[in-house]
This record gives C-alpha cells, sequence and structure tokens, in this order.
C-alpha cells in the first residue's frame, strides 16, 4: 500500500546510518571526488523580488560551509531551491557531480540531502516519533510500526549523543530540545549532506556550543553541512569555508583563516554592521510602569508568577530569556489582552490592572508585537488602515464613532516620511511591503502617537540592517526624550545594547537583574537556561 | 490610480466570468434533457423584459438583499450566521402580530412593526452569540440547530397564539389595518411609463431595503465599530492587540446581524400577505447567503446578486410553459455561487501579486533597497 | 532545559478539588456515568410512566437514527483531521440521499450504498477543488456546496423521476430494504432456520430496574439490526486504526496540524487533503444513502434535516476522536428517537434532563466552579420546572428535541476541543515561512 515503496529505503538507511563511513557508501561511491552540492547560476524571482540572482555555490564533501548574508540576501531561498522546497526559474543544481533538479523535498531526501529550517517544522500535536517518521515511516504490513521507529530513534540519539524521549508529545519540549528533534528528523533520513538554517537564532550560547559540538562530530563523520547564519563570530567559528551573499547574489567564498569579521561584514552589507549602543543613561527618577506580584495561569499551571518590576522614564529595561518561558505572557498581561490572575500593574501612576486593551493603549501604552504578520498587520489592507490598527480610537483617525479617511491618510503619510518606511503610496497593501518597511510602518505608528510606554517585542527580528539601524536609532532618540521601554528579545547583543538594566526571565520568574555594561552573553546564557539563578524574593 | 482602475476591472471580470461558466454549466444540463440551450436562454431574456417581470425581479431581489446583508455582516469578520432563516421566520412572525394589535398613524405603525421584528431577529441571532462567547459553540452548528429550534417556535406561537381564527383550518395571523401596510411604488412605475398588470405592485420595501444598504456601508466602512469588525475578520490577533474585545465584538455583531435578518420578511408582511401566514416564503435566509457569496458582501455587488437570483427565479417561470424543466436555473445559481467564490480568490491572488510588484518598483527606483537608509 | 511548560509548578487546587482517584481513569469514569445515566432514566421512565424512555424498541430506533449523524461526524473528522473544515457535510449527505435511492431503486439496496458513497465523494471532490486547489475560505466553500447539493439534486430529480409512477421533484420511488440481523440467543435471531430464544427480550420484560433497562440497550442494538449498520459501526474503529495506526493516517493527520512540516518531509499535502475530503464526503454521502435504504426506504426533499451538521456538532463533541462521534452522535439519535416513539417520552425527557443539569451543577459546585455551577442550576430549575408545570410537551416542540439537545450538549461539553492546530487554515505549497 502506501508504505511499500519507501520500505527498501528505509531498510537502507537503517544500515547506514550507525556507522557513516563515505567511502563505502554504494549511492556517491563512485564519485566521491565530486563535490557534495554544486549551485550553477540559480536565479529565483518572486513577484517583485529578485531572492536569487545567478547565484553559484560550491560545497565540497565533508565540509562544514557556511552561507552569511543579512536578512533578505535570498539565503533561505537558495536553500529551499536546493532542498526541493522551490523551484528555481533558472539554474543547473549538482549533487555528487550529477545533475539533478528537485520538484519535491521527498526526492532531495531520497538523495541524501536533509533540511533543518529556519522556522521548527514540527507538528506540536504529535509525538517526537510521529514528527521524525513522518513521510518515511517504518511499516509492518499496512501498519505503522512504532516499535521499530522508537528503537531507531533511541538508537541515532543515542550514537549522536542527542537524547531526547520518542514518546512525548512535542508541544511540550524547549527549544533546544526541538531542535534535537529537526536534527533527527534528517539524521533518520540518512542524510549525509545537512542544511542548517539559521539554527543559532533560538538558542543561547552555551546552546550553540553543543550544538558546534555535535556539528563537528556529525562532519567528522562524514556528513557534509551547510550551516547558514547571519551571525559573523558564529560563522568564523565553524565553518571550514564561507560563502556571501548580498542582495540575492553570492559576493564571494572565503577561508574564514584569511578574513576578520569586519571584513565579513564589509562583503555583507558594504559596510560595518551597524551595532545597539546605547550612549549615556537618559534613565530618571520617574516610575512610569510598575508591575508588582503578577502571575499568570494558562490551564492548570502558572505561566508567569511572581513578576515585579519598575521602569521609569527614559529608561530601557531588557527581559532575556530563551523562548516560551513566559514572555507572551508578560507581553499580553501587560497590555491586557490577558487579564493577569494576581498582582497589580501601575502606569503613569494609575492602577491599570483591570483594565481592557484599549483603555491602556488610549493612555499611552504603545506595542510592537513579537509576531509582526500575526499581531500586528493587516497585510491585505492598505497602510493608512494598518497605521490605524492600535489607534483607532484615537484623533486624526476618527472623530467620535466615524472614521477619518483623510485624517488617517495624512497621519500615514506623515510616518511614512519621517521613519522612511519605502512605499509608492499609503493606500498600497501592506503584504506589498518588505519586512523591514513593515516593521518601520509599526515603529513609527508608535512612535508618532508619542506613548508614555513602549513595549517592544523583537523589534529587529529578520529585517535587514538598514531598517535594524533605523529602528534602534528610534528606541534611543524616544528614549532620550523620556519614554519607557520593556524590550523582549532573543537577541543578546541587541538587549546589551540597548538596555539600562537587564531581567532574565525563565519558567515564568524573573530570576535574575543584571547590568548590561559588564554582563557578557555566556552569563546571560546561563541564567536564561537556569544554570545560574539569582532569586530575588 | 491607474493601478486602481485596472484592479476594479479585474474585480469585475471575476463575477462575469463565473457567470459564464454557470450557464456553460447550464448549458450542458440543458442538452442533456434534450433542450436547446440558446432556445431556454432567450426564452428567459424575452420573458424578463416586461413590467410585470421588471416588478416582479425587484420584489424578489429585495428579500435576498437585506438576508445578504445581515450574513454579510457576519461574514466581514468570519462570524457565519447562518441561522437568518430561522430570525428572519421569528421576527416576521411576531412583528406581524403585534402588527395586527395596533392601530397607529401610519409611517409610526410600520416603524413599530419593523423596530419589533429587529428586536425579535437580534434576541435570536444573541443567542448564537452568547453560546459563542461563554461556552465556546462554534456559530455555524448553533445557528442551524436553532433554526430549526425556530421553525418549532414559530409553528407553536402561530397555532396557540397568534392564531387569527382558531375554527378555520389556515393557519395565519390577523390581518393588519391599513396603516400597518407599506404602499406600492406603482404609481412611480407609472410615471416612468411602465404599467405592470394588476396583482403586480412594486412594493414600497425597496426603499427600506436601499437605506439598509446604505446603513450598511455605513457602518462597515465609516465608523469605527466597523474598522474593529473588519479588523477582526481580516487578522483576529491582531485586532486583539489593537484593543478590540472578541467576545463583545462576536455579541454585537450576531445582534446587529440578527437585527438586519429581522427585517428579511418583512416586506412581505407589510406588502403582500399584511400579516404572517403558513405560505410565508422559506429559504430566504440561505438564500441570502449566496448572495452575500456574489456580493463579495460589498452593498453594490450583494445588490447586483440579488437582482440576479431575482431574475433567475422569476425568468424560470417561462421554462415550464415551454416545457424545460425550471430547476435549471437551481444548477445555475448553485454553479454561479461556487464559481464565484473560486473566481474571487484567484483575482485577489492576481491583485495582490501586482501590487506587491508595484510597491517593490516603486521602492528601488534610485539606486538599491537596502542601500540608503 | 525546559519550558515553562513542562516544569512550571503545578497551581494549587484552589481553582476546583481534584478528581477522586477512582475516577481517574477516563474509560472508568465514563461508564460510571453512563451507568448513572442509564439507571437514572429507567427510575425516571418508571416514575412518569414512559416506558418508552428506556425500552429496546427506542434503543434501537436511537441507534438507527444515530448512523447517519455519526457517518457525518466521521466524515468530518477526516477532513478536519487534515485540515479542511467541513460545512459541506449537508450537501455531500443530501447527495448521498439522492443517489442512494436511485441507485438502490435501479439496482437494488447495496448498489444504493454505493451510488450514496459516490454522489457524496463527488461534492468532496467539489470541496477539495475550492479549499485545497484554489484555497477558497473553507467554510464559504461548505455554504456554497451545500447551496449546489439541494439544487442539483432537485434538478436531478426533475430529469429522472418525470414520469416515474410515485416520485416526482422532490421525491423517489421506494427502495427495497437491507437485510437485518437478530443476534442467536441474545436477541432471538434465527440459528439455520431455528429460531432462537429472546433472552434479552425476555429481562427486559422484567422491568427490572437497570437491568431491564441495560438489557433493553443491548437488545436494541442486537435484535434486527441491518447490514448496513454493522458496516457502518465497522467503520469506527477502522477509521481509528487508518488514522492513528498507519503511514496514510500520519500523514493525514499532520497536514491538520503542520502542512509545512509535513511537506518538508516530502509529504504530498495537496494529496492527502483531497484524500480526505473526498473520503469525508463518502462517508457523509455513506450517511445519507443510509437514511433513504435503512430509515425511510426512499429519498425526499430536505429528509437530511440538518443531520450534515449535527454530525458535526457530533465530532465537535467528540473532540475530533471516532469514539467521541459515535458517543455524540447516539445521544442525538436517542432525542431523535424519543420523538417518534412516543410524545409523552419526550416529556419524560424534560425531567431527565433537569435531574442531569443537577447532577452536574452540584459536581461542578464540588469542583469549586461556583457561578458555572449555578449558571448551570438555572437551567436544571427551568426544565424541572417546565416538566412539573406541563402535562405534555406540546406536539410543535417535539421535532425541535434533538436539535435542542444538541445545542445543549455542545454548551455542555465543547470547552476542552482539541482541534487540529491548522484546521481551516489556507495551505499553498511551497509558502512556508
Ligand atoms: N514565498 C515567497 N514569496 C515572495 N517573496 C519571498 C518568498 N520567500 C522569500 N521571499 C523574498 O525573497 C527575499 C529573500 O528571502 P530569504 O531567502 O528568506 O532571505 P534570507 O533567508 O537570506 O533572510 C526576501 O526579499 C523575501 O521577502
Ligand atoms: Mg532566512
Amino acid at each position: 500500500m502506501w508504505g511499500s515503496d519507501r520500505e527498501p529505503h528505509i531498510a537502507q538507511t537503517h544500515r547506514e546510518a550507525p556507522t557513516r563511513v563515505p567511502e563505502t557508501e554504494p549511492r556517491t561511491g563512485a564519485r566521491s571526488a565530486a563535490p557534495a552540492v554544486e549551485l550553477i547560476d540559480v536565479t529565483k524571482v518572486f513577484p517583485g523580488v529578485v531572492a536569487n540572482d545567478s547565484v553559484n555555490l560550491l560545497v565540497e564533501r565533508g565540509e562544514i560551509h557556511a552561507v552569511v548574508g543579512e536578512n533578505g540576501a535570498g539565503k533561505s531561498t537558495l536553500m529551499k531551491i536546493l532542498f526541493g522546497m522551490q523551484a528555481p526559474d533558472e539554474g543547473t543544481i549538482r549533487v555528487g557531480g550529477q545533475e539533478t533538479g528537485f520538484a519535491s523535498p521527498k526526492e532531495a531526501i531520497a538523495a541524501g540531502i536533509g533540511m533543518v529550517h529556519q522556522h521548527f517544522m514540527l507538528a506540536d500535536n504529535l509525538t517526537v516519533v510521529e514528527n521524525i517518521v513522518l513521510g518515511f515511516e517504518p511499516t509492518r504490513g499496512p501498519r505503522l510500526d512504532f516499535v521499530k521507529a522508537r528503537a531507531k530513534i533511541t538508537e541515532l540519539a543515542d550514537v549522536h549523543g542527542l537524547p531526547i524521549d520518542p514518546d512525548v508529545l512535542v508541544e511540550t519540549l524547549a527549544v533546544g530540545e526541538r531542535q534535537r528533534v529537526e536534527i533527527l528528523k534528517v539524521l533518520y533520513r540518512g542524510a549525509e549532506i545537512l542544511i542548517l538554517d539559521e539554527p543559532t537564532a533560538v538558542l543561547v550560547p552555551q546552546e550553540v556550543e553543543e550544538l558546534f559540538r555535535n556539528l563537528h562530530s556529525l562532519r567528522d563523520e562524514g556528513v557534509t553541512i551547510i550551516f547558514i547564519s547571519h551571525k559573523l563570530d558564529e560563522v568564523l567559528a565553524i565553518a571550514d569555508r564561507i560563502t556571501v551573499m548580498r542582495g540575492g547574489k553570492t559576493v564571494a567564498t572565503v577561508d574564514p583563516r584569511d578574513v576578520d569579521a569586519h571584513q565579513l561584514a564589509e562583503l555583507m552589507v558594504g559596510s560595518e554592521l551597524p551595532t545597539p549602543e546605547t550612549r549615556e543613561s537618559t534613565v530618571t527618577d520617574q516610575v512610569e510602569l510598575e508591575v508588582e506580584g503578577v502571575g499568570v495561569r494558562a490551564g492548570e499551571r502558572w505561566a508567569l508568577r511572581n513578576i515585579s518590576f519598575v521602569i521609569r522614564r527614559g529608561e530601557v529595561v531588557g527581559i532575556a530569556g530563551v523562548e516560551g518561558n513566559g514572555q507572551s505572557e508578560l507581553i499580553e498581561a501587560l497590555i491586557g489582552v490577558r487579564q493577569a490572575d494576581e498582582g497589580r500593574i501601575e502606569l503613569g501612576g494609575l492602577d491599570i490592572t483591570g483594565w481592557g486593551t484599549r483603555e491602556r493603549l488610549e493612555n499611552g501604552l504603545g506595542i510592537i508585537p513579537e509576531d509582526r504578520h500575526r499581531q500586528a498587520l493587516l497585510l491585505s489592507s492598505p497602510l493608512w488602515e494598518n497605521a490605524m490598527l492600535g489607534h483607532q480610537s484615537l484623533e486624526p483617525f476618527v472623530d467620535g464613532p466615524w472614521i477619518q479617511r483623510e485624517g488617517a491618510r495624512e497621519r500615514t503619510q506623515t510616518i511614512v516620511d519621517a521613519f522612511d518606511v519605502r512605499t509608492p503610496g499609503v493606500d498600497t497593501l501592506a503584504i506589498a511591503l518588505s519586512g523591514g518597511n513593515q516593521q518601520k510602518l509599526i515603529v513609527g505608528r508608535e512612535m508618532v502617537s508619542e506613548p508614555r510606554m513602549l513595549i517592544a517585542a523583537h523589534p529587529t527580528r529578520g529585517i535587514d540592517v538598514g531598517a535594524q539601524a533605523a529602528v534602534w536609532e528610534q528606541l534611543r532618540n524616544a528614549r532620550a526624550l523620556g519614554l519607557a521601554v520593556l524590550l523582549i528579545s532573543a537577541d543578546l547583543e541587541e538587549l546589551i545594547g540597548l538596555s539600562d538594566t537587564l531581567r532574565v526571565i525563565y519558567r515564568g520568574r524573573l530570576v535574575a537583574d543584571l547590568d548590561p555594561a559588564t554582563v557578557t552573553p555566556e552569563e546571560l546564557g546561563s541564567y536564561m537556561t537556569g544554570v545560574r539563578q539569582e532569586v530575588t524574593e | 490610480m491607474n493601478g486602481r482602475l485596472r484592479s476594479l476591472g479585474t474585480v469585475l471580470a471575476a463575477p462575469a466570468a463565473a457567470l459564464v461558466f454557470a450557464l456553460v454549466v447550464g448549458s450542458i444540463a440543458l442538452s442533456v434533457v434534450g433542450v436547446n440551450p440558446l432556445f431556454a436562454y432567450s426564452e428567459m431574456l424575452e420573458f424578463s423584459a416586461s413590467a410585470n417581470s421588471f416588478v416582479s425581479i425587484f420584489n424578489r431581489a429585495v428579500p435576498l438583499y437585506i438576508s445578504a446583508i445581515a450574513v454579510a455582516i457576519g461574514f466581514k469578520m468570519l462570524l457565519f450566521n447562518i441561522g437568518v432563516e430561522g430570525q428572519y421566520l421569528l421576527a416576521g412572525l411576531v412583528a406581524a402580530a403585534v402588527g395586527a394589535q395596533l392601530t397607529l398613524w401610519a409611517p409610526l405603525h410600520i416603524v413599530v412593526m419593523l423596530v419589533v421584528a429587529v428586536v425579535v431577529g437580534a434576541v435570536w441571532a444573541g443567542i448564537a452569540g452568547i453560546l459563542k462567547t461563554w461556552r465556546g459553540v462554534h456559530e455555524v452548528v448553533s445557528t442551524i440547530m436553532l433554526n430549526f429550534i425556530a421553525f418549532s417556535v414559530v409553528a407553536f406561537l402561530l397555532k396557540n397564539y397568534f392564531r387569527d381564527d382558531p375554527a378555520s383550518l389556515n393557519l395565519a395571523t390577523k390581518p393588519l389595518p391599513l396603516s400597518g401596510r407599506f404602499p406600492s411604488l406603482n404609481p412611480v412605475l407609472e410615471f416612468f411609463g411602465l404599467e405592470p398588470a394588476s396583482g403586480f405592485e412594486l412594493r414600497g420595501y425597496l426603499l427600506v431595503a436601499v437605506l439598509l444598504g446604505v446603513l450598511y456601508y455605513i457602518l462597515v466602512w465609516r465608523t469605527r465599530f466597523g474598522f474593529d469588525l473588519r479588523a477582526s475578520g481580516l487578522n483576529a490577533d491582531a485586532a486583539l492587540f489593537s484593543g478590540v474585545k472578541p467576545k463583545r465584538m462576536v455579541v454585537l455583531t450576531m445582534l446587529i446581524s440578527g437585527g438586519f435578518a429581522g427585517l428579511v420578511g418583512m416586506g412581505q408582511v407589510t406588502g403582500f400577505f399584511y400579516g404572517y401566514t403558513q405560505d410565508f416564503p422559506r429559504f430566504l435566509g440561505f438564500d441570502g447567503i449566496a448572495v452575500a457569496l456574489l456580493g463579495r458582501n460589498h452593498p453594490v455587488g450583494m445588490g447586483l446578486g440579488a437582482l440576479i437570483i431575482g431574475f433567475l427565479r422569476r425568468s424560470s417561470q417561462i421554462l415550464d410553459l415551454r416545457g424545460v424543466p425550471r430547476e435549471v436555473t437551481v444548477i445555475i445559481e448553485g454553479v454561479v455561487v461556487l464559481a464565484v467564490v473560486v473566481a474571487y480568490e484567484v483575482v485577489n491572488r492576481r491583485v495582490q501579486a501586482a501590487e506587491v510588484k508595484a510597491a517593490a518598483e516603486a521602492t528601488q527606483r534610485p539606486g538599491g533597497v537596502a542601500e540608503a537608509a | 532545559m525546559s519550558t515553562a511548560r513542562d516544569v512550571a509548578e503545578q497551581i494549587p487546587p484552589d481553582r476546583g478539588r481534584p478528581l477522586p482517584d477512582l475516577l481517574h481513569d477516563r474509560r472508568l469514569r465514563l461508564l460510571l456515568l453512563a451507568s448513572a445515566v442509564l439507571l437514572l432514566g429507567g427510575v425516571v421512565a418508571r416514575a412518569t410512566s414512559a416506558q418508552e424512555l428506556t425500552s429496546s424498541g427506542t434503543f434501537g430506533a436511537a441507534f438507527r437514527f444515530a448512523m447517519p449523524v455519526m457517518l457525518a461526524g466521521l466524515g468530518g473528522l477526516y477532513a478536519e483531521r487534515s485540515g479542511v473544515i467541513n460545512i459541506g457535510l449537508e450537501g455531500m449527505m443530501i447527495a448521498g440521499t439522492w443517489f442512494g435511492a436511485w441507485g438502490g431503486w435501479q439496482f437494488g439496496p447495496w448498489y444504493g450504498v454505493l451510488f450514496g458513497v459516490l454522489g457524496g465523494a463527488l461534492f468532496g471532490l467539489i470541496h477539495a477543488i475550492a479549499t485545497v486547489t484554489f484555497a477558497v475560505d473553507h467554510i464559504v466553500s461548505g455554504v456554497a456546496i451545500n447551496a449546489l447539493a439541494l439544487g442539483g439534486m432537485r434538478f436531478l430529480s426533475t430529469v429522472v423521476y418525470d414520469n416515474v409512477p410515485g416520485a416526482g421533484v422532490t421525491q423517489s420511488p421506494r427502495t427495497a430494504p437491507i437485510d437485518t440481523l437478530s443476534i442467536p440467543f441474545l436477541s432471538g435471531g434465527d440459528l439455520f432456520g431455528w429460531r432462537s430464544p429472546d433472552m434479552l427480550g425476555w429481562i427486559e420484560d422484567r422491568s427490572w430496574v437497570f437491568l431491564s433497562d441495560a438489557a433493553a440497550v443491548v437488545s436494541g442494538v442486537t435484535k434486527g439490526v441491518s447490514w448496513l449498520t454493522l458496516v457502518a459501526l465497522a467503520l469506527v474503529p477502522l477509521s481509528w486504526w487508518l488514522l492513528w495506526r498507519t503511514p496514510w493516517g500520519l500523514r493525514l493527520r499532520s497536514c491538520g496540524e503542520n502542512p509545512y512540516a509535513a511537506e518538508s518531509l516530502g509529504v504530498n499535502v495537496l494529496r492527502m487533503k483531497y484524500y480526505a475530503v473526498v473520503t469525508s464526503g463518502g462517508l457523509a454521502g455513506l450517511g445519507g444513502a443510509y437514511l433513504v435504504l435503512v430509515q425511510a426506504g426512499i429519498y425526499r426533499e430536505a429528509q437530511t434535516a440538518g443531520r450534515g451538521f449535527i454530525g458535526l456538532a457530533a465530532m465537535l463533541f467528540g473532540n475530533y476522536q471516532p469514539t467521541g462521534v459515535l458517543g455524540g452522535a447516539a445521544l442525538f439519535g436517542f432525542a431523535d428517537a424519543l420523538r417518534i416513539r412516543q410524545t409523552s417520552a419526550v416529556h419524560a425527557l424534560l425531567l431527565l434532563v433537569g435531574i442531569l443539569l443537577a447532577m452536574f451543577a452540584l459536581w461542578t459546585v464540588y469542583r469549586l466552579q461556583l457561578q458555572r455551577g449555578l449558571a448551570i442550576a438555572a437551567f436544571a430549575v427551568g426544565f424541572i420546572l417546565w416538566f412539573a408545570l406541563t402535562d405534555d410537551v406540546p406536539p410543535e416542540f417535539v421535532p425541535m428535541t434533538p436539535y435542542v439537545v444538541t445545542l445543549l450538549v455542545l454548551s455542555l461539553a465543547s470547552q476542552r476541543l482539541r482541534m487540529p492546530a491548522a484546521d481551516g487554515l489556507r495551505y499553498r505549497k511551497g509558502e512556508a515561512v
């Protein structure tokens, strides 16, 4: 039946996986000298964007080859093309010297390619086993053979030092464990070429080190690894060779021993990378936001407990934490999308604990939500309606119950001009803008209304360096004018660079209070993973 | 601006293509039963080109249009009120019963009846709104169940409480007094030289429908409430983060939708049956869904959609006389609705892609994208 | 490394008292609950002399009435597990009734079954084309499908039944029935031509509280059961096995949970969704055919009377699990059967529902959810008063029994739904972020 055509292959991977000796592999044995992957003049055009413009990439067997480039440079697109998820418009792909063109990931997997995606590709409501074997199930008759699957996974986990419980639902896993599942998925299919798209974005420094150790041992077993990143020091630390992408083109392939981070940055964006430095402190002694003992329930558990902190005018308080430790709940409790189950919140001296979101927004709370597309935009609506969003009860967007189209358009034009949103006009649909420009619009709409307190969640995630620098600049300026900011970010450099005070959130509690002037990312990482605790209760 | 015009063109192309497709399917169906489709279609057109048909088409379109508005207002926030059917029947019955008991200055009499209809419709729809917000019951299921319950309640009330003459077999409310009857628009028609035969009265309720269309437009596109409503439909999470209270929105929208629904049958109550009888038309609620889909929740689009359906229904009458199964128009209706939904989706994608492209070109004018910042 | 989720402390029991240890096993809990309801039902039936409340005849009818709903619910289950909401079940069921009747009339009942399935599957295919290929909003497409099915079947009737005696635009000729079966010894079935004793019937006749009622339940499902019922019932475990124990099922479910993950592992998501939605239509069509061939013996327009939607409700009640769908359908079938069997039983049902609600309210209060408990108690009082202050249910209200029960059950049960994560979301190949 439906499983049968895959069975021989499963059997094969069973044999191969534990001992990985590239020379004896039947599939590529004859051509072991050929490069693992060759991409020649690959071009891919999306409406309005040339994501890949005659890209050339050559990856030798058994090396860790890094591909760097800023957000939007076309790295993910290139890898999806190699993996058969996107069809190239032009170009040649060779794997192991053989010309191929994968029509689907299935074919790429069959050719020994595996990919760990930038955003985890996991089904929360399925178990680890189910996630791993999906599409490649061992069978006994028509049945899925869970016993065999479990044994195989446990074995792979042992061999590669990736411990995991195969029978739990993925939704119960932490970020690091999820990544392990992703890597196991690839190993389970017996991949010889492993693509990792920005695997470190969600990890703390300690986890990054662990990942690098795993990657090194995989390479030593003969696996070819393509490592995508935009973090230069990481790339320099792990790669055997580095290819730099910029604006959809490959601009150079270099040896990490021959370059330093500055030179790489120069290749990547044509200049130094912007850094999120804040200058002198602007912290005042007027408290803008006071949070006291806030707790939020999630079903039978506490997602957030005993949260207390204050933010003063002109102060940026940064919250560091591994994703899923209560940041979302904190944001939601602060803007009133979710009511705190205990504790008190005061904004500008007013007790806002029981208020709804709209009242809070009307009273000077601003929000840059963590997920731009999901929480901050109406993608199929024009910009002027997006500029209204969150301010639809305020002038100049409305007059009493009536929408003021002219006022809204003018205000939007102001935002577009002042915040350098690149758009043909205010009637353009939000979906038509690049991520950076969308984010500038969101930042702009919050700033223009001059909030007293801004919650900025991942304000520069996934946007190009130009937009990133602009957003940082805006945050600094507003802070200088007395804005209180709560900054939540996964980018530790951003946190350290912009914050006046740093708190770490771990398992729904604030576990550390650190000085950004002296703290290192490694130190931060050990608090974020609970290795160190400085409980303040 | 040029782009806007172009996209308007593509938007209009969708229903046109769907209509053609439906006519083709209809032709196939007709051919299968051995009828020349051209013959059938030309008969239908010819039959419709008369004053009588004009009146009939508009009279049919009016309740469909109001029903479509009731559905569309929910659709706008992805709230599916499939219960217009039950809401308008119940509202029509109660309003007719109340109206029969009153004697008032004519305009006021009618207004009172309409208000009663609005309230009854809103209350009945509100049950679904509350079940959704309070107990998480999906409104598609609950409104359908409420339809069947409404049928029972209507039968019960009509038989036991609102019946005019307990002796007669005919179940009907007491006829409305003259002050509760909506005047016909035939004098206006005559002014324009159209003279429909007796029995063909263009119901004055048409004006109410037009008014409701305007009201719908203003409410949805020109008010803060409308913005919240549309935002909730386009992106519920973003709406939530912008301060919309989803539960309040659901209940409110259900109430408004039900209020509109209550008015669906009032044209017949005040302008044709002068009361509520067993022959009261059914299925207007479900037809409204089709019209809302056809007109894409747009006040003008739905008006056209209602007229198209009205035309199909009126002109199908001639088919029987010519020995052609009139049910072919039912097929055309069904197909056109489905086809138009698909066509809109395709066009929408096109328009968005064009927009993305335009934006990219416009922003790339001088130099590159990322360079200057 | 862990997140807040797996290690965060348990909330202390100020939220509600925990369950007694005995009740922790879910199956045991359900069994106890069912027995308690049956016991109570027996008592109420005797107290109000509405014997039909717990007679084998009622249970047998309940069972027959439950099947179409269950089949539609199973259909919904396949579609939604693959991520496609199927509001078009009603339309697919309508197609099933028409084609089932036509096939049954032309070629015999089992062909009717086949044609019913095919008719439903055809409309499933249309739904799949609209939602999967063209990414039309699932509910919008479903609504359109319902309209199309209604119109299409009427047209077919005018064409096919034009000159057929006893048939017309709104109904088909009568169809031959499907054979039935009674289990020997238990329910007095024939064994090689010899009529075996009817043990359950004997127990039922004794009118022992609970014992006779339990016998009536078993008798209802073992006496005079249509073979098609057995087929339908077999589909419950079969669906479970297919969806949770085979690669096909895993792939199908993965499409409903995270289609992009499935896609990235080489699963052909579009094809899986097509399989699921067409299967969904086929099952709903089978439900329609059942309605015609087992229940009514004839096709009538609007015969489904919202059963497709009730199937959807049964699926929600059953929390997207096959056995749950069966349970939800059984409740509906029972309410439907009562209204047919005996009007006074519907009146007794008021009391039963009132008492059950009151007990539920007590339970809620015991678990320290006061507000909810009070709300439920208000309903309980309402039902009991209605029972006490009237002698019977007005005949106009009897037909609405199943719909009220459905609403009631949904509003009491639909809180802890675990819907597939990508259910109803638009999926386009290659658009993963
Ligand atoms: N499916 C898609 N449709 C349209 N544009 C896309 C799509 N995927 C990527 N792009 C665009 O292609 C460009 C390159 O994106 P990507 O490959 O994700 O960059 P990177 O991974 O280097 O950050 C971006 O401008 C992005 O907006
Ligand atoms: Mg990327």
